[in-house]
């Protein structure tokens, strides 16, 4: 029997989600959140990830996010180097990566010490910890393990020694290529997961590996399980929910990139940058069988004006970037704008200003987006909240930039990017996808411009098309595209591009209310926030508080109705993953403090007192962070 | 991609386009009395309407300066774009269109000061497209500020007591670049050689680099004024390969033999000497053209419909 090296005593605090899980028996939970950490390079994350895509094929509901090192090749055994992913599943859908893990399996003690010391780990945790360190023959090792369990002695965690390399090295020589597989093993015992689909997934995983390494991985798994199963004597039971009909799961840059070829657009011109990367990292593998290509450019600026020129030739182009690669493509956008040379951008958010948390979530450039240009550029700015909407946005901001010639801004971030979940399979139409530009002549007398006066519109015309000849200018100037400084001219311009917006507002609807209709608190997201804030929502209001929240899509132009539905709440308060200052704090008053950037936007928009609750912690706020902020609006309790 | 049947009559030339040289004029250019760029612009409607191009797939783009306003004079599409940009939005539109003729018209400031990474990397991406760089060795546009290409001394308003620095030779800066393809200078007193060098980087079918010395009368009145006036001081590189304007030879008597497709003697000749070398410097038509590189097939919405399903089986659950 393994050791126990923590008694299971203390009360078990309410980490929600989590709910304690007795060391003997079988334990049914309707959601469940685990980690697996090992150093960089051992395979935690495949471990992790495969765990996730098991348990969406077996019918639960899962979210993944992984857990990156800050460095490429961090020295192993520091808490630096933990790397993995946290994996929440659950009978419902899962929308978020919930609060805290209530197991989670380390591949050493300093690893496990990060997630400690991040407030990763529900207090009355499961912790299964390899146990050949707190063995090792060298007194460094020895002495740091003895001072990493007094550290997390701290915490009612029980901690089960496992064998995982030993156990690992009956059946491979090198355990670094085998004990994320055994650790797989392990988990499917415990959460009771079909071994057949492990076994087809892994084969599927190593498809490319010779068949030995195929069947040593096959029989780690096998070995996890059957260790488990004589040596562990609790089991975690999550139901799946109800059938769902054809499911795919991806991450959220990978949903872009798909989204992307499902839209019909055709050329992705971007510079490397976390976390965007990976959309051009998909799409470099797949896009060329598409017909698109991904060009990579010198640089962010150039990238825009790959983007830029080609929309300008023919179908419309993106371009995909995260903060600091957005700050350079802002000449770009005001001459896409100024030009209404239709344009996609992807910004996948992360921690600014700066080099800033590269790797990190951030909700922070919005108001860059919107206002960062010099003049007026206005444009369209979407935000997905879900993975599945990253795809499906992706198809409406091809269609608005070309409906509007217009710039349309997809605000992601580094928790769609990076989180894995499972949603419904997408049933691609034709109609999605962007027809070639006819090269029709032109008729006599027509003009580039010719803005229609109510709604701002115009045709586009494109090169090849006889008689449509102009030379599109970033300089002031007239429906004919004459160069002209003449006083109304701009004003004009200034109007056509601004009332497409308004147009656009027109077709819109207003958000729903997730909650009562009206009530004391109405909180107000946009992005990636929204599974963790629906269900901070949801759980205050089984506290008996009066709370509702509503998710904006469409953050330029706003959708309709935004102040009738604020009207029906006591207060407002928008939750956001930027930087507000905390009212209390010295020298901050109503009159100075820096609002969250949607509560500004609110505020100045709609003339209403948009309260904000923000946190930069550089990761997704976490659904019980959010409601004691709640309950502190309140008056009840302590905000976090 | 677009892949238009035009693009298999070649770059935008339509045989049956048979345009009045007008036809290929825009509204008159404002830049200053005695302005080299007037007679760059006249060599090049001429050049559109004896190569015949089809003025709709014809795209004309710059970035910011005097020498930039070149698209809004000619009738063609054209797209006036921001300051040292020109390069990548051209590359777009190349990339975008195969079938366009696509020119790219910059200043100095443009080409190799705010935007020099630009132009490093279009020369390396070599696509099939002509870059003409006007160099008057000044900001004309911003009035008179040093620009990279400014001689070593020579005032301005942002250095008045002359530019501090050695200037930098556009020359040899392209010919160090892997992948240069087509290299060549020409200058606004010798028109014959202007067109001629115009028709040579238009055929050349790669990244045809052109940079054309440009008289400035209001800012650099002095800096061309010597080779303007004495034909012995402008040097023509000639070869059969090269720029090949049996005129110009015979009034400019001044010559060197170059075999364009000689790399090293290129370099040795793009160096500074008391003389001004106008010609073909380097051409190599081999290397391959990034256009043709990434050229993918054309799919119908079914096509790709099916491929997707595909590709979401592969993500399935
Ligand atoms: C981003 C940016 N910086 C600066 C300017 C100001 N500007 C416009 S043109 C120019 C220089 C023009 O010089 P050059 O490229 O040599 O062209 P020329 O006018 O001499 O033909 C400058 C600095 C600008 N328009 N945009
Ligand atoms: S300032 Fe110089 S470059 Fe500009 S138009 Fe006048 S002469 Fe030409
Ligand atoms: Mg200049």
């Amino acid at each position: 029997m393994p050791t126990h090296v923590s008694a299971p005593t203390g009360p078990a605090e309410a980490g929600h989600d989590t709910g304690r899980i007795p060391l003997h028996g079988l334990v049914e939970l309707a959601e469940h959140t685990l980690e697996v950490v090992s150093d960089a390079g051992e395979g935690a994350q495949k471990c992790g990830q495969g765990f996730g895509a098991l348990s969406a094929r077996m019918g639960n509901g899962s979210w993944t996010v992984e857990i990156i090192p800050a460095e490429i090749q961090p020295p192993p055994r520091t808490p630096g180097s933990a790397s993995g992913v946290r994996i929440r599943i659950g009978t419902r859908e899962v929308t978020n990566w919930g609060d805290a893990a209530g197991l989670v399996i380390a591949f050493n003690e300093q690893v496990l010490l990060s997630r400690h010391r991040l407030d990763a780990l529900a207090d009355d945790a499961v912790i299964l910890l390899e146990k050949r360190w707190g063995e090792s023959d060298d007194p460094a090792v020895l002495a740091e393990w003895k001072a990493a369990l007094e550290e997390l002695s701290s915490k009612p965690y029980r901690i089960v020694l496992v064998p995982l390399e030993e156990q690992t090295l009956t059946v491979v020589d090198n355990p670094l290529h085998g004990k994320n597989m055994f650790a797989l093993g392990v988990l499917c015992r415990i959460y009771d997961r079909d071994l057949d689909r492990a076994r087809e997934q892994i084969l599927r995983q190593f498809k490319k590996k010779s068949r030995d390494v195929q069947q040593a991985n096959v029989r780690l798994l096998e070995l996890g399980a059957s260790w488990a199963k004589e040596n562990l004597d609790f089991q975690i039971r999550v139901p799946p929910g109800p059938e769902k009909g054809p499911m795919v799961v991806m991450n959220g840059n990978e949903a872009v990139g798909m989204g992307a070829i499902a839209s019909g657009m055709e050329l992705c011109a971007m510079y490397p940058i976390t976390p965007a990367t990976s959309v051009s990292h998909y799409l470099g593998d797949v896009f060329e069988r598409f017909g698109g290509i991904v060009h990579q450019a010198e640089d962010e600026i150039a990238a825009a004006g790959v983007a830029v020129g080609a929309s300008f030739a023919g179908k419309v182009a993106f371009t995909v970037t995260s903060g600091p690669g957005l700050a350079l493509k802002t000449e770009f956008l005001g001459l896409a704008v100024m030009t209404e040379t239709p344009l996609v951008v992807v910004d996948v958010q992360r921690g600014g200003p700066s080099t800033g948390l590269p790797t990190k979530v951030e909700q922070a450039d919005l108001l860059a987006v919107l206002f960062g240009q010099p003049g007026d550029a206005p444009k369209v700015v979407l935000a997905p909240a879900t993975i599945e909407e990253c795809f499906h946005c992706m198809i409406t901001a091809r269609r608005l930039a070309e409906a509007l010639r217009a710039v349309v801004v997809v605000l992601t971030d580094a928790n769609l990017a990076t989180g894995v979940t499972p949603f419904p399979r997408p049933v691609p139409q034709p109609d999605w996808q962007a027809t070639a530009p006819d090269g029709a002549p032109v008729a006599q007398g027509g003009k580039p411009y010719q803005w229609d006066p109510e709604t701002g519109l115009s045709t586009r015309f494109v090169p090849g098309q006889p008689g449509g000849m102009f030379t599109a200018t970033g300089l002031c100037h007239d429906e004919k595209s004459a160069v002209t400084y003449a006083p109304h001219v701009h004003q004009k311009g200034c109007t056509m591009r601004s009332r497409k917006l308004a147009a656009l507002q027109s077709t819109l609807q207003p958000p729903d209310v997730v909650g009562p209709d009206s009530g004391d608190l109405l909180v107000v997201g946009w992005g990636s926030t929204k599974g963790a804030i629906e269900e901070a929502c949801e759980r205050a209001r089984a506290e008996g508080l009066s709370v509702s929240s509503t998710h904006l899509t469409f953050l330029s132009p706003l959708q309709p109705g935004l102040r009738a539905i604020f009207e029906r709440f006591r207060r407002v308060m928008t939750v956001e993953i930027n930087y507000s200052d905390r009212v209390g704090d010295p020298f901050i008053t109503s009159e100075n403090r820096r609002m969250g950037q949607l509560a500004w936007l609110l505020r100045a928009q709609l003339l209403v007192d948009v309260d904000c609750w923000t946190r930069v912690m550089g990761e997704p706020l976490r659904p019980g962070q959010i409601l004691a902020g709640i309950r502190a609006k309140f008056g009840k309790g302590a905000d976090s | 991609m677009i892949d238009t049947a035009c693009s298999l009559l070649g770059c935008g030339i339509d045989p049956h386009v048979e345009l009045p040289q007008e036809d290929y004029e825009g509204p008159p250019p404002r830049w200053c009395p005695g302005c080299g760029d007037h007679g760059v612009l006249a060599a090049t409607q001429r050049l559109l309407h004896d190569e015949r191009l089809a003025p709709e797939r014809t795209v004309f783009v710059s970035g910011i300066g005097c020498s930039s306003r070149f698209p809004h004079h000619i009738r063609t599409y054209g797209f006036h774009g921001i300051h040292g940009r020109a390069l990548p939005i051209a590359t777009g539109v190349k990339l975008m269109r195969p079938d366009l003729a696509v020119f790219a018209v910059m200043g100095d400031g443009d080409c190799t000061s705010i935007g020099a990474g630009h132009w490093v990397h279009a020369v390396r991406y070599n696509l099939d497209m002509v870059a003409l760089m006007l160099d008057n060795n000044i900001y004309g546009l911003t009035k008179n500020q040093t620009s990279p290409t400014t001689p070593q001394g020579h005032p301005s308003n942002t250095q008045p007591r002359g530019s501090w620095l050695p200037a930098l030779n556009p020359l040899s800066v392209t010919l160090g670049i892997t992948n240069a393809s087509f290299v060549a200078q020409t200058a606004d007193w010798v028109p014959g050689h202007v067109y001629a060098t115009l028709q040579a980087a238009f055929r050349h079918p790669g990244f045809a680099f052109v940079r054309i010395l440009q008289r400035c009368p209001k800012w650099t009145p002095g800096v061309f004024r010597a080779p303007a006036q004495q034909m012995a001081l402008t040097e023509i590189l000639v070869h059969e390969d090269g720029v090949v304007e049996p005129e110009v030879e015979q009034y400019y008597k001044t010559h060197v033999a170059h075999d364009p497709s000689d790399l090293d003697h290129a370099r040795h000749l793009a160096e500074e000497s008391d003389k001004v070398r106008i010609g073909l410097f380097y051409k190599n038509a081999a290397n391959a053209r990034y256009e043709e590189t990434r050229r993918v097939p054309v799919h119908t919405a079914e096509d790709k419909i099916r491929l997707l399903e595909a590709e979401f089986d592969r993500h399935a659950v």
